[in-house]
């Protein structure tokens, strides 16, 4: 049953953590938006609360046990049960649900003697079979974790013993707070503890979250300031500090505390000095921390809220129903009760068949009608469906079985299919009316490519490079059918790059660059040949097509006026000429070092490539070189302490350079010559010495053994970054030869081919976040030593930081101008492009001002309570008066499919928004490249800068759609009042909206939010754009809670994390950024265009299946319990039941439960092909046309009609017989059990042999049950004993006509309906499984007629003639550029509308027509 | 992809992240089987509902119906019943002085009464005797479950202990168990009847031999009921402590004089035993199917003489007697034969309907297809 899968996703979560806060209305977090924007708006709480860790040593054992004593050790325990508590918590559990209550309340009921109606073993059974059932299933699934649990309890890690002076293996449930752990590499971080040590000369860890939040690039961690400097690793027994932090809490991405050492010194904690439990430490030989958190404490364990519970629009539906039906049960029983005491009250004496109570007095009829009242329930509970519940989950998981079984799913690149993740929400897939979709790595690849840039105001269009990706793309459409996609178009990568890259390179930049890329081609090309290794090391965010960008011609030229003797030029004469050449080295050093990107070399998992490079190093200079360096670099980045830099900086900056060229990049350089000679041995014997000796790990081992091969090492490295366009700009900077070394902390390393290589010394990283949408770092510039902030953002953002009057340098100001103004035209034409864009800016710093800076960040940095606000001022204070260098055009391209789906799912009526953070140009393109704005849409642009603007905008919007569409123009309105979109009529225009960030600020506020549902439901399509995360999911509550409507969210990073809670469906697309979707997510795929099966095939099969058989579950009951009922008319109402008891149960639980089970998993009304074909037949599910309200009423009409037939038939016949009661009710049981499985072929819609067994096998089980207990029970089960009955009217053809005929007045009217419907009114569904059974030629004819009969329907039709004409496979980036023209040569503004608007309107709106 | 793929390899260590998909049968890889089943493509029958498919059926349903009616139709009418209702009601014939008699008097005193008829034919046998009762409410519930099978079906312990079903009437005032015990026991229908025939008119009657047994189930009289184990070969000391139920003139074992009609497996208490369904219902007396009345009664007056002791006036109920012959299908009930023939003709009718909706809605669609 559900217990694999229930627990499976309950422990994936607990290993994972994920962060689902308790909401009880919707659940979603700010948590996970604060994890990807890093910006904190979270006021601090638990201030006062804090927690004491004092080390788990001797010395302090007193204040330890004061303070940390108390706190719980890392033992945890998932299990919800005991071996002891097991039976009363489980049942405690299970009376939880309502259903089980109610039939407790019947089993109790049937122990009060009064009232009594069955055996009163006989009415424990289902409840027992029920509850015996789920308990065995919440018993295994407990079984496991607790297995889980004690498998991880029982992991062995490394504590601190005082006794034995040494680090001892422990287990992780005996680590408590205060203990000392030493790590190695890959090994699991067992708690959360504060990094003390860390053998990495820098004091930093690196480690991988994939446990937690499926993240799998390098994350860097700190070593708690003060404790790096020291060279030996901690020593325990001298740690004499405390740490106080905040109580534990499930913030993730927020951790405060000091440490304060004895001397009452403090040093301020962040989530920086944290190791989260459950993450993995990579790269870093060996940590030691102290544990601050433990067990159940610990971050990830309490953000493991286990499963989530939603409950699906038609169980809500069935649930009214079955509401109805105790209304039903209360109407029976209230007949039967005043029947009763009428009865008896006709009599005039006590009619000795009406026998007085044992102490012979008898009850009058008033109190007997009270009493018949609860018998009557007791004896029609079946009305209410208790199996119902059971048959459900069953159904709902046979039906996610299918849906994960279904090959179409199946990416065989990443090798993952779909995955369902919640399980009892699958029906809600066919129903589903809003979609809102996320555009990056949803809609497209996520695959960032660098297209073109503008530096300085000069546009390079990088044709090549276009070039090449159009032959890419040819590529792998050549290969998809290979086993190993990703090896084929690696060697298919060759090819193009053979003839259109080598020419470029070689002859302008010299001998040594492009012997590095000859060598990274043929480490690439021969990769699949020679060993696994270089593939799996390939990044995340580095597939071929992103990282060979092929430099274009004419910047290639001006490069080559690069040379070391232009900085020498530059120290003198700031303000020279090239001052192009100027920009332009710093466009691509900022490019390659604006980033957060971890170096690693492919050869060595996970090794820094620093180490790597030092492996060739003779020892004596090596350490030579690190001493000296040790003694002079200023080592922390964040605030090196402030007098140090200050101190040294005279001294030290000259010879920084030099230095750190020595001890970073020499190597490279020297590996080569000595390679050239025999370099052989040294190199292998010469591996950094103390990496040697310490670390035992294989992969390091690995790279030594590699070492001789280090030449590809050295070039091919590895970028891991956070963010997929981080990867491209720094692969862009390496085309040109300006490749990004390796990156410590402190400083950075780039190699420029022609200044040779360079090491910043990196002063600070102001790390990227959405609120500020950009990032900084600040460097000292190793050429011209100036501190240099380089920064990198939106070009919205970024424009408006450029300095705006520098005073003394006019003519620069006029450059910076025009510059600016040139820039801004590329930006427009990249965007028109669909290209994502980026601002590179820079400026340059006093040391004074720096350092005046630096302070105030130290303050910022060093606040425990509202840092984040006072780090956002600091960074603030940082990045203004900037100077811009260029812009970069990043090209995402579109998923394959995403047209079709999307066109697919707009002729299902579904209605499509994109939300996107992305700028207005670049949405709008996106949209039109993927279907979602038809050429001849109109669009209306939303874009205002005030609320007033806003409103009066949508209202002349709205006016003119009304004037525009006859089709109901005051009744839009009204239909909004009743929460219901107006359906536009076929006839109409369609309309497309496009909303700004800032105005769905104002859309969003309480008193626009009507104006602009109605407004957004007169138009086709919906895009916002630079909205933010909230405000996506605000966008969904918005639309999901005032229309009612079931709405959908797809994305894959973690910014669509609080849309994808919030919609009644959430989709996760496994794509490139992490995890976080997935993990939020109730279903996951790996691409968009998958949507469109698991809506229109899955999503329709499941609701269909489902609420036909929720339907006929009620009709069966319905039909069943009534035979009882009636027959209490002909036995003075007295509870009496005509059936053995046993068979009554059984009927519902043993002979009817199998078939609507059956039918509910393997019910397919119309083919897979079809209904991808037809998308409109989805419509028919998101109108709940298979359960209305109408059709539950009807279903119960049909089964009181059947009941009547089944019994009154039978009553006839042997009316006025010797037919005693077990006898007349064998043949109403027979018949009745007939025309329910009859009922269930004729409502079904195809039938395959497992059908066939199932209702064989049913009536096989009832007649055998029936002989063998006939036969066999003889005074068994008094007083109901059904001996030898079935027996005798097995020889009986009076038993067999009185069947066939109930059976066929019974069905005949639901058999006429059904056929009269298939030829009269067929409804959509009917017409398309005809088409089903035709040949395929007819096939293709009926559809195409069928299209044509969409004349009623010409929206659809159209789009899907100019589908047929346009979509001829993905769109290429050419076509993308078609569409994006449209736009922008057909703008045609209506001058009407305009003057309207106009002066409230800043943006002013853009009419489109085509 | 290849990160994730050895990510995806590491997740396969967790035992949590193997079970995460559902499909155990990952070989490996997470590629679904591609099978029909789990594609969901198993060849079906679709049945798709449409007149011409539907119109067959309805006629050769309807045609069968009609036959099968027919035949049913004609055997019921070939059943021949004759009826007497001797509750006693004034002026319906001499049983109105017993039923006076008894009138709220219980037990009510033996009172005899006859019922004469004559037959202008033969009537056709074999002859059942039956006897009806109405608005008696043997499946009332209460009354339905009071009696003990197990003290019926012959075992000591319950002919001593009795269910506590059969409460009032499990045990009587002075503590011994009745048997058998309960209320349908307890009223057990004690009419009795015996036929007379006057071959000649005027000349004298011969009592027509009743069979009065093989009333029962066969069943019922052989497994079912069984007395308890003879006590030195006697049934009544089998039964000794215990007393019969209240309304009883006699105690159990002295139901008859035939040894293996005596006790629980007396067929006439059998037959009551079995509770019958509706509040109106008929229970066999008597078979007639010997010496020269096994081919039927013959034509001549008769006289059935009639014990009347059940009280039925008191719950409005009546008493009747009825004889009937029989056919394969039972009793007279011309209901089913009627029933097939209303339904068979209805399929024909539908059956035209549908050939109409046939013709029309075929031409139409063949229009559709002409667009």
């Amino acid at each position: 049953m559900s217990g694999p899968l229930q627990w499976a996703r309950y422990h994936w979560r607990r290993l994972t953590g994920r962060t689902t806060s308790d909401d009880e209305e919707r659940p979603y977090s700010y948590l996970s938006l604060l994890a990807c924007g890093g910006k904190s708006s979270q006021t601090p709480r638990l201030a006062g609360k804090h927690r004491v860790v004092i080390p788990h040593l001797r010395p302090f054992k007193e204040e330890y046990e004061k303070f940390s004593g108390a706190y719980v050790n890392n033992r945890i325990r998932t299990t919800k049960y005991t071996l002891l508590n097991f039976v009363p918590r489980n049942l405690f559990e299970q009376f939880h649900r309502a259903a089980n209550l109610y039939f407790l309340f019947l089993v109790v009921l049937n122990w009060v003697p009064l009232v009594e109606a069955f055996q009163k073993e006989i009415t424990m059974l289902p409840l027992v079979v029920v509850l015996t059932i789920i308990a065995i299933k919440d018993g295994l699934e407990d079984y496991r974790k607790y297995k889980i649990d004690k498998q991880i309890n029982n992991l062995v890690t490394k504590v601190y013993s005082r006794k034995e002076k040494k680090y001892v293996e422990q287990c992780w449930k005996d680590v408590t707070v205060g203990d000392f752990i030493r790590l190695s590499c890959n090994e699991v971080v067992p708690a959360d503890m504060v990094l003390l040590f860390s053998t990495d000369p820098d004091g930093i860890c690196h480690i991988e979250t994939s446990g937690l939040d499926g993240e799998s690039n390098l994350k860097q961690r700190q070593v708690v300031r003060g404790y790096t400097e020291q060279d030996s690793e901690v020593d325990p027994e001298k740690f004499s500090s405390r740490i106080e932090c905040e109580s534990p809490n499930n913030d993730l991405s927020r951790f405060r505390g000091f440490l304060e050492h004895s001397n009452k010194d403090r040093v301020g904690l962040s989530k920086e000095n944290l190791l989260l439990r459950g993450c993995t430490i990579r790269n870093t030989e060996a940590v030691v921390g102290i544990v601050v958190y433990a067990g159940h404490e610990t971050k990830a364990m309490l953000n493991n809220s286990g499963p989530r519970y939603k409950r699906s629009k038609l169980e809500r539906r069935a649930n009214t129903d079955v509401l109805w039906c105790v209304l039903l049960l209360v109407v029976m029983c209230l007949t039967g009760a005043l029947g009763h005491g009428i009865w008896l009250s006709i009599y005039e004496h006590v009619p000795f068949f009406n026998i007085p109570e044992p102490d012979g007095h008898t009850v009058s009829p008033v109190l007997a009608g009270f009493y018949m009242f609860w018998t009557m329930i007791i004896l029609l509970q079946v009305l209410i469906p208790i199996s119902l519940y059971v048959s459900i989950e069953i159904v709902k998981l046979g039906q996610i079985y299918f849906i994960q079984s279904d090959v179409d799913f199946y990416n065989e690149k990443t090798d993952s299919t779909v995955q369902c993740r919640a399980l009892n929400i699958a029906e809600d897939l066919g129903q589903i009316q809003y979609l809102f979709s996320d555009k990056t790595g949803t809609l497209t690849e996520n695959k960032m490519v660098f297209r073109r840039c503008s530096v300085a105001g000069f546009d390079y269009c990088h044709e090549e490079n276009a070039k090449r990706l159009e032959s890419y793309q040819e590529a792998v459409s050549e290969d998809e059918d290979f086993p190993d996609a990703e090896s084929g178009s690696l060697s298919n990568m060759a090819k193009p790059r053979a003839h259109s890259c080598r020419p470029v390179h070689n002859e302008p930049l010299g001998s040594k660059p492009s012997r590095q890329l000859a060598g990274s081609a043929v480490a690439v090309g021969s990769g699949e040949g020679a060993s696994e290794v270089p593939h799996s090391r390939q990044a995340a965010f580095s597939s071929p097509i992103e990282t060979d960008v092929v430099p274009d011609t004419r910047l290639l030229e001006k490069f080559s006026q690069i040379t070391p003797q232009l900085f020498s030029l530059l120290d003198e004469t700031v303000h020279h000429p090239p001052l192009e050449t100027l920009y332009i080295i710093d466009f691509f050093i900022a490019l390659a070092i604006c980033n957060t990107v971890v170096v690693s070399a492919p050869n060595q998992p996970r090794q820094k490539s620093r180490c790597s490079s030092l492996s060739g190093m003779p020892i004596r200079s090596l350490e030579e070189i690190k001493n000296l360096f040790q003694r002079l670099s200023v080592r922390r980045s964040s605030s090196p302490s402030l007098a140090s830099g200050k101190e040294l900086s005279s001294a030290f900056a000259s010879r920084l350079p030099l230095l750190s060229r020595l001890k970073l990049t020499s190597p490279v350089g020297e590996e080569e010559s000595r390679l050239s000679e025999s370099a052989q041995g040294a190199s292998s014997s010469a591996c950094c010495p103390e990496t040697q000796k310490a670390n035992s790990e294989a992969g390091l081992a690995n790279g030594r053994v590699e070492a001789p091969s280090g030449r590809a090492l050295a070039s091919d490295l590895c970028y891991e970054a956070e963010s997929p366009d981080e990867a491209a700009l720094v692969y862009a900077a390496r085309a040109y030869r300006c490749t990004l070394q390796a990156r410590a902390p402190d400083q950075v390393t780039v190699d420029f081919a022609a200044l040779g290589p360079l090491t910043f010394q990196l002063l600070h990283v102001l790390p990227f976040d959405s609120v500020r949408k950009r990032m900084s770092v600040v460097v000292r510039h190793p050429l011209s030593n100036q501190v240099v902030v380089y920064t990198k953002g939106a070009d919205s953002v970024i424009m408006e930081l450029l300095s705006a009057a520098s005073p003394d340098e006019a003519s620069l100001e006029k450059q910076q101008i025009i510059i600016r103004e040139r820039t801004q035209k590329h930006l427009d034409n990249y965007a028109t492009r669909g290209l994502r864009t980026l601002c590179i800016a820079k400026k340059v710093m006093s040391d004074t001002e720096y350092a005046e800076w630096l302070r105030n960040h130290f303050l910022a940095e060093t606040s425990i309570d509202n840092r984040e606000e006072l780090l956002l001022e600091s960074a603030l204070r940082l990045e203004n008066k900037l100077t811009l260098l260029g812009a970069t055009g990043i090209e995402d391209r579109l998923q394959e499919g995403v047209p079709e789906s999307i066109e697919a799912l707009h002729k299902a009526g579904i209605k499509v928004w994109m939300l996107t953070g992305d700028k207005q140009e670049t949405a709008i393109n996106i949209a039109y490249a993927c279907k979602l704005l038809e050429p001849d849409d109109k669009l209306f642009i939303l874009n205002t800068q005030s609320k007033d603007a806003c409103e009066m905008l949508m209202s002349t919007i709205l006016k003119e759609l009304q004037k525009k569409n006859q089709g109901g123009p005051g009744q839009a309105s009204l239909r909004v009042d009743l929460l219901q979109p107006p359906v536009p009529q076929d006839s109409e225009i369609r309309a497309g909206l496009i909303i700004t960030g800032k105005t769905l600020e104002f859309a969003l506020q309480e008193n626009l939010q009507r104006q602009f549902l109605e407004l957004t439901s007169w138009c086709q399509a919906v895009v916002c754009c630079r909205a933010t995360p909230l405000q996506k999911s605000e966008v969904v509550k918005l639309v999901r809670s005032h229309l009612r409507v079931m709405t959908l969210a797809i994305g894959d990073g973690a910014n669509d994390v609080s849309m994808i809670q919030v919609a009644d469906i959430g989709i996760g697309v496994s794509g490139q950024e992490g995890m976080q979707a997935v993990m939020a997510s109730d279903f996951a795929i790996s691409q968009f265009r998958h949507l469109s099966k698991l809506l229109l095939v899955h999503g329709h099969w499941c609701y269909t299946r489902l609420s036909n058989m929720i339907l006929y579950f009620f009709y069966k009951n319905v039909a069943y319990v009534n035979l009882l009922f009636w027959y209490q008319f002909f036995c003075g109402f007295s509870g009496t039941s005509m059936t053995d008891y046993w068979v009554l149960i059984f009927f519902n639980l043993l002979f009817t439960s199998a078939p609507p089970v059956i039918y509910g998993v393997l019910e397919k009304d119309v083919s897979a092909e079809t209904l991808m074909q037809l998308p409109e037949l989805y419509k028919s599910g998101q109108k709940s046309e298979a359960y209305l309200p109408l059709t539950f009423w009807i279903t119960l009409l049909d089964a009181f009609y059947q009941s009547l037939a089944c019994f009154f038939v039978p009553y006839f016949t042997y009316q006025g017989s010797d037919i005693d009661i077990f006898t007349f009710g064998n043949p109403l049981n027979t018949a009745a059990l007939f025309i329910i499985l009859l009922h269930l072929v004729i409502e079904s819609k195809s039938l395959t042999w497992i059908h066939l067994l199932v209702i064989v096998g049913s009536v096989l089980s009832y007649f055998f049950f029936a002989l063998a207990f006939g036969a066999m029970c003889v005074t068994c089960n008094p007083p109901s004993n059904p001996y030898w009955i079935m027996q005798e009217h097995m020889l009986d053809p009076v038993f067999y006509l009185v069947c066939i005929l109930t059976t066929c007045i019974a069905l005949l009217p639901r058999f006429i309906y059904r056929v009269l419907q298939g030829s009269l009114f067929p409804s959509p569904i009917l017409r398309a499984k005809h088409l089903d059974r035709l040949t395929p030629e007819e096939r293709t004819e009926a559809l195409k007629k069928w299209r044509g009969a969409g004349k009623m329907d010409p929206v659809t039709s159209t789009s899907a003639e100019q589908s047929a004409g346009k979509s001829g496979g993905r769109p290429m980036p050419g076509t993308l550029a078609d569409f994006a023209m449209n736009p922008a040569s057909s703008c045609a503004f209506e001058q009407g509308n305009i003057s309207v608007c106009e002066t409230a309107l800043d943006q002013g709106c853009c009419e489109t027509e085509a | 992809a290849a990160p994730r793929l050895a990510q995806r390899g590491r997740g396969g260590g967790r035992p949590g992240a193997a079970a995460m998909t559902w499909s155990a049968t990952a070989r490996g890889a997470h590629q679904p089987d591609n099978t029909a089943f789990t594609q969901q493509r198993l060849p079906a029958w679709q049945p798709l509902l449409s007149a011409s498919i539907a119109l067959p059926l309805f006629f050769c349903a309807g045609l069968a119906f009609i036959g099968l009616g027919l035949g049913l139709y004609y055997s019921s009418n070939g059943i021949k019943e004759l009826e007497y209702d001797y509750t006693g009601d004034a002026g319906t014939g001499n049983c109105s002085l017993c039923a006076a008699a008894g009138q709220g008097r219980a037990p009510p005193p033996s009172c005899s009464c006859a019922w004469y008829f004559s037959l202008a034919e033969l009537f056709q046998g074999p002859v059942y005797l039956y006897y009806e009762l109405t608005n008696f409410y043997q499946n009332n519930r209460r009354y339905g479950v009071s009696r003990d099978d197990r003290q019926l079906s012959g075992v000591r312990f319950a002919l001593f202990h009795p269910a506590n079903e059969c409460a009032p009437y499990q045990r009587s005032a002075g503590g011994l168990p009745i048997a058998p015990c309960g209320a349908i026991a307890n009223s057990l229908f004690n009419d009795s009847f015996s036929l007379w025939h006057q071959r000649q008119p005027g000349g004298p009657y011969v009592e027509v031999p009743l069979d009065r047994t093989g009333i029962a189930w066969w069943t019922d009289y052989h497994v079912k009921f069984r007395n308890p184990p003879l006590v030195n070969g006697s049934l009544a000391l089998a039964f000794r402590g215990t007393v019969p139920p209240p309304n009883w003139h006699r105690p159990v074992y002295e139901l008859s004089r035939d040894p293996n009609n005596t006790g629980f497996i007396n067929q006439d208490f059998v037959v009551w035993m079995r509770t019958a369904a509706l509040p109106t219902f008929r229970k066999l007396y008597a078979r007639i199917r010997q010496g020269n009345y096994s081919a039927g009664l013959p034509r001549g007056a008769y006289r059935v003489n009639i014990t009347y002791n059940y009280p039925v006036r008191a719950f409005g109920g009546h008493k009747l007697l009825i004889f009937s012959s029989i056919s394969w299908m039972g009793g007279k009930n011309p209901f089913l034969g009627i029933a097939y023939l209303v339904v068979g003709s209805l399929c024909i009718l539908t059956g035209f309907v549908m050939l109409v909706v046939y013709i029309r809605y075929q031409d139409q669609d063949d229009d559709d297809d002409d667009d």
